[in-house]
Formats: C-alpha cells, sequence, structure tokens
C-alpha cells in the first residue's frame, strides 16, 4: 500500500500522484470530489429552448402559478356565499381574515395536530422504509421478491381504497384486528388518538415503499470495490455502514426525507375518508382538511384561502432548506 | 447479481432469521389488500359475522353485482381511465420537451426556472382547490371530465421534469453532435434519438402522474358537482360507503376494481420503476 504522508502535496490515486489542479474529468461527478465540475460546453440554441419549455410554463403558469396569486388574492378579501353567487360585492379585508384565523383557538389546535401528525408520519415511514431495505440486501432471491411485491401492492392501492380497507380491519364490528387483539368493540375512529394512530398505520403503509425502493436503489449502486477495501481494511459491519455507506446515501436519504415531509404534511384523503371530515367536532382535522371544510362546507372562502397561504408558507421554508442541503451537496442544477 | 459482498459473509442463523421475518413482514403488508379482496368476494352472511375468518368457502358475486349495477359504474371507470391516460400522455410529452431544455441548452433564467419547478412541487394542491373551483367555473369548466384532467397535469408537471432531468442529462452529448454531423435536424434527434433513449424515465415518471390523476378524489369532489355522467370512480366508491352504515361487501368490491388497474400498471412498469428511481436520485 502507498503511503501518504501529510506534507506531499498531491493525493495518491492508483499509485499516481494528482496535483489539485488537474482539471476534472467529465465522468466523475460533482458531488464525489470537492471541485465543482466545470460547466458543460452547451449549445446556446437561440429561441429553441424556450419552444421547448413554452407548453410547460403555459399550464403550469396557467394552472398553479396563476390559482396562487389567486389564493393569495382571495385571502385578502371577504369571500363568502353572497359574494360567490353574485350578489355583494367583495370588499377588501386587508389582514382581517388572518387576523380572525389567528384569534380562533382551533387554528392553533389544528397547526400543532398538524406538525406533530406530519412528524410522526415521516419518523415512522423513514425508519420502517430504512430498515425493510436494509432487510433486503440481507437476503436471497425469493423472500426478496416477496416483500418488493407486497411493498409495490401497498404502495399502489389508491389512498381512498386504502382508507376504506384500513377502516374495515379495524371495524369494531367485523374487522379482523379487534378480534385478534382480543378488544371487543372498541372503535378506534371515536378517541382522537387513537384515530390519529389509525390514520398514521394507514399512512405508513402506503408510503414506506417509496422510501424503502429507493433506499435499497441507492445502497445497490453503492460499488462493491468500496464496500470490498473497506472490509479488507478490518472495518466491522456497523464501521462500514457509519463510515461509508451513510455517506455516500446521503444525498438519496435527503430527498425521501423531503418528499416524505411535503407528502406527510399534505394528507387530505386518509384524514377525510377514515375519520368523516375530520373526526368528532373536528378533533382530527389536519391544516388541509380544515381549509377545505372552511371553504367547501361553510362557504368561507376567504378563510380557507388563508389558512391555504400559511400551509404554503411553511412547504416554502422546507423547500429552502433542501435547496441550502442540495447546495451544500454541491449539485449542479 | 449478488455485488453487496459484507452482505455476503452475514451468518447461516442470522440470514435465516432475516429472511424468515422478511416473509413475515411481506404477509402482514400485503394482507390489507388480501383482505380487501377477500372481502369482495365473500356472501353477505359472512362479511356481516362478527367472526371474521380468513378464508371464504363460498365465494361469491354479489357484491361486484351490486357495484356494477349501480347506475353508471361502468362510465365511472371509463371517465377515469380517460382522465388518467390524458395526465399520463400529455404530461409526459410536456415534460420531455422541458426537461430538454433545461438540461441540453445554456440560456438566462435556467437556474431560475429550475428552482421554480422544485418550489412548485411543494405546492399545497389541496389549498388550490378554492382559486381553481373558481378559475373553472370562470371558463364554464365545472362539471367536465377537462376540470380534472388539465389541474393534474400542472401539477405532475414540476416532479416529471425534475426526474426526467437525470435520464435526459445521461445521454452522451457526443451523440447529439454525431447526429448533427450525419445531417439529422433538430427535431429529428429529439423524437427519433432521445426520445427512445429516455423512455425509461418516462414510464418511471408517468407512474406518479397515473397514481395522481387516479387517486384523485377533492378535485372529482369539488368540481364536479351537478353532473355524476362526468364523476370518477371515487365519487363511486364514496356512494357504498355511508359513515354509519357501509355496505361493505360493495365497498370492497368497488376498492378491488379501483386497484386492479393500477396494480397492472405498477407490475408493467415495476423493473423500470427500480432502475428509475435509482438513476434519478443517484444523478
Amino acid at each position: 500500500m502507498t503511503h501518504v504522508t501529510p506534507q506531499e502535496p498531491g493525493v495518491v490515486e492508483r499509485g499516481r500522484v494528482r496535483t489539485g489542479t488537474r482539471p476534472p474529468h467529465p465522468r466523475d461527478g460533482g458531488p464525489a470530489n470537492g471541485t465543482p465540475p466545470r460547466p458543460r460546453p452547451r449549445r446556446r440554441g437561440g429561441a429553441t429552448p424556450w419552444l421547448y419549455l413554452a407548453p410547460a410554463l403555459v399550464v403550469v403558469g396557467g394552472l398553479l402559478v396563476y390559482p396562487v396569486y389567486q389564493l393569495g388574492l382571495i385571502s385578502f378579501f371577504e369571500y363568502t356565499q353572497a359574494q360567490v353567487s353574485g350578489g355583494e360585492p367583495t370588499t377588501f379585508q386587508g389582514l382581517g381574515n388572518y387576523a380572525e384565523l389567528f384569534g380562533d383557538p382551533q387554528f392553533w389546535q389544528v397547526l400543532l395536530a398538524t406538525v406533530v401528525f406530519a412528524a410522526a408520519c415521516v419518523v415512522s415511514t423513514l425508519a420502517v422504509g430504512c430498515a425493510l431495505a436494509v432487510l433486503l440486501t440481507r437476503v436471497r432471491a425469493v423472500p426478496r421478491l416477496a416483500l418488493m411485491l407486497a411493498a409495490l401492492g401497498a404502495w399502489a392501492t389508491p389512498a381512498i381504497t386504502g382508507s376504506t380497507v384500513w377502516l374495515f380491519l379495524f371495524d369494531p364490528d367485523f374487522g379482523p384486528v379487534n378480534r385478534v387483539l382480543g378488544l371487543g368493540e372498541y372503535s378506534w375512529t371515536y378517541g382522537r388518538f387513537s384515530a390519529f394512530f389509525l390514520v398514521l398505520l394507514q399512512v405508513v403503509w402506503c408510503s414506506f415503499p417509496f422510501v424503502m425502493v429507493t433506499v435499497y436503489a441507492g445502497i445497490r449502486a453503492v460499488p462493491a470495490e468500496v464496500l470490498e477495501a473497506a472490509q479488507l481494511d478490518g472495518a466491522s459491519q456497523w464501521r462500514i455502514w457509519r463510515s461509508v455507506l451513510a455517506p455516500m446515501l446521503r444525498p438519496i436519504l435527503v430527498v425521501v426525507t423531503i418528499q416524505s415531509v411535503i407528502w406527510d404534511f399534505k394528507v387530505f384523503t386518509q384524514i377525510y375518508v377514515m375519520t368523516g371530515g375530520g373526526g368528532i367536532a373536528g378533533q382530527n382535522l389536519v391544516l388541509n382538511v380544515y381549509a377545505y371544510q372552511k371553504a367547501f362546507a361553510s362557504s368561507q372562502y376567504s378563510l380557507g384561502s388563508a389558512i391555504g397561504v400559511v400551509m404554503l408558507l411553511i412547504l416554502l421554508a422546507v423547500t429552502l432548506v433542501y435547496l441550502r442541503l442540495l447546495r451544500r451537496q454541491g449539485e449542479e442544477l | 447479481m449478488n455485488l453487496m459482498n459484507p452482505l455476503r459473509l452475514v451468518r447461516r442463523p442470522w440470514r435465516l432469521l432475516a429472511e424468515t421475518s422478511a416473509l413475515l413482514i411481506a404477509v402482514v403488508v400485503a394482507f390489507p389488500l388480501y383482505w380487501m379482496v377477500l372481502g369482495a368476494f365473500k356472501p353477505a352472511g359472512e362479511i356481516e359475522s362478527s367472526e371474521p375468518r380468513p378464508w371464504t368457502l363460498n365465494p361469491s358475486l354479489d357484491s361486484f353485482r351490486r357495484v356494477f349495477e349501480q347506475n353508471e359504474f361502468g362510465r365511472y371507470f371509463l371517465n377515469s381511465l380517460v382522465v388518467a391516460g390524458s395526465v399520463v400522455i400529455a404530461s409526459a410529452l410536456i415534460a420531455f420537451l422541458a426537461a430538454t431544455a433545461v438540461t441540453r441548452f445554456r440560456f438566462r433564467f435556467r437556474t431560475t426556472l429550475l428552482i421554480m419547478f422544485l418550489v412548485a412541487q411543494m405546492v399545497p394542491v389541496e389549498a388550490l382547490t378554492i382559486p381553481l373551483f373558481f378559475l373553472m367555473r370562470d371558463f364554464n369548466q365545472l362539471n367536465t371530465l377537462g376540470s380534472l384532467i388539465l389541474p393534474h397535469i400542472a401539477f405532475s408537471l414540476p416532479f416529471a421534469i425534475w426526474m426526467l432531468r437525470g435520464f435526459v442529462k445521461a445521454v452522451p452529448e457526443a451523440l447529439e453532435e454525431a447526429a448533427y454531423i450525419d445531417g439529422a435536424s433538430r427535431s429529428r434527434f429529439l423524437w427519433q434519438i432521445l426520445f427512445p433513449l429516455v423512455f425509461p424515465g418516462l414510464v418511471a415518471t408517468s407512474v406518479f402522474s397515473f397514481i395522481s390523476a387516479w387517486n384523485d378524489f377533492l378535485f372529482a369532489k369539488s368540481f364536479i358537482i351537478s353532473d355524476t355522467s362526468q364523476s370518477t370512480l371515487p365519487m363511486a366508491l364514496l356512494v357504498f360507503y355511508k359513515p354509519d352504515e357501509p355496505d361493505w361487501g360493495g365497498v370492497m368490491a368497488a376498492s378491488t376494481v379501483m386497484t386492479i388497474p393500477v396494480l397492472i400498471f405498477f407490475v408493467l412498469v415495476q423493473r423500470r420503476l427500480v432502475s428509475g428511481l435509482g438513476g434519478a436520485v443517484k444523478d
């Protein structure tokens, strides 16, 4: 083995000293080695890129950006059934809707419930997904295929059918779960925490496969030589996981974590179907369902929009964290 | 195949334990689906019994018959297929063009656009139901399938573009140069060389747009308000699900019918999905 003394100016790589100024080879991508990749020479192309982008920009602009703008606008106006059906003029409220919202103790309660519920979902989904991804690498083809197929089935199940099936499984009268656990006619959807717990189980069931498949693909992509080398150097299993695999999987873990945060913060169908629109007296409301109920059930469109804006801002903050993490990994956009 | 070298050294009893637990977990994960299909085939007396058994000796098609006899269930099914199909095809084509633009050209605002697409992924779709409702009303699109198709294309595009980027990037520049030297036009290169090469990525991406369109429940509930002939499957399912007195047999049969197309789609694209996800995040 070549011995590298700290004084040596370059890095020894396959027996050849290379100095820090070597231009990066186009194949070794950005994140792996410290130097930022040289931007590849690319055509400027004049109007062509904009031509290619035009359909996407039109659709996203008209049906995503414009509605976001509208959402913000509605949240500053008085907008109820009277204005929608055409009679009364809309009046500017300033921050009035927000003042009403922030003065409502129920809003704070729902916000807290949303954050805690989403956090619980993210942590459980990631724990289950990563643990099973590791398990997949340790078993032979048949058990691996079985677990993979089962997970794909759970992933493919539409949220609404998944919700009804889980309700049926936990049904106090006819469900198998209460029979097996000996819970008698215990109703899961009656209590606040048990209802949230039931929804959490369903959410984890349908979202862990994404984490599992992605992390598994990531582990498989780690080159065998790296692991062999670590092993030859006498690294223990734990050490290999901590010092070799974990840093290499970091980008993937960031992606699945952020995606999970975004998905779980926006859970709608499961809560709406399983708790019957937000539970008894709204005990199981999360922001998304709360906004929907305000707007479409009680026709307070402006309040619903204000809740939507709050959600948007929270998710925007999450996105900024994501962007920072991407930057730190030196990914070229 | 087995590149995970240190993992091959896992000792025998441990591997046995790992394999047993993998199989057990697979059974637990698959159980809700099994129970759904079982519930769909159980005769009425067995499904509403306080001693549920994990099998049935007299499977019956009664529940399915009830589902299909519900007015226009076939129509809802077709509507759902039309919505999901149009969303998949349109968003795949549009995203392919956009991903090509942002990876193979340098132009002003390129990075800004990419960041915007990333931010757009986070927008809570449900919150936009309110402004979209007014937008659809103003354009007289309420109660049409278009009111479901268009927003879903818009919402699936940012993620699709973001994901396809890696696949377009992976096609070597040299290939493009060679094509131009051989006299290919830009559009010929785009559709006859780049498109087939990126196709696996398109498949992986389309899984996400298909699911979001097929599963959609909120838009269908909010935009299809009076003309039920334009309804989609999730609404039909809810007919059987009344919170106080749910018809569990009907719900399970309708759920089965609704889940099967997605399962078929998943099985078809399964291989490409796994490699596609790996490729997208590895990049």
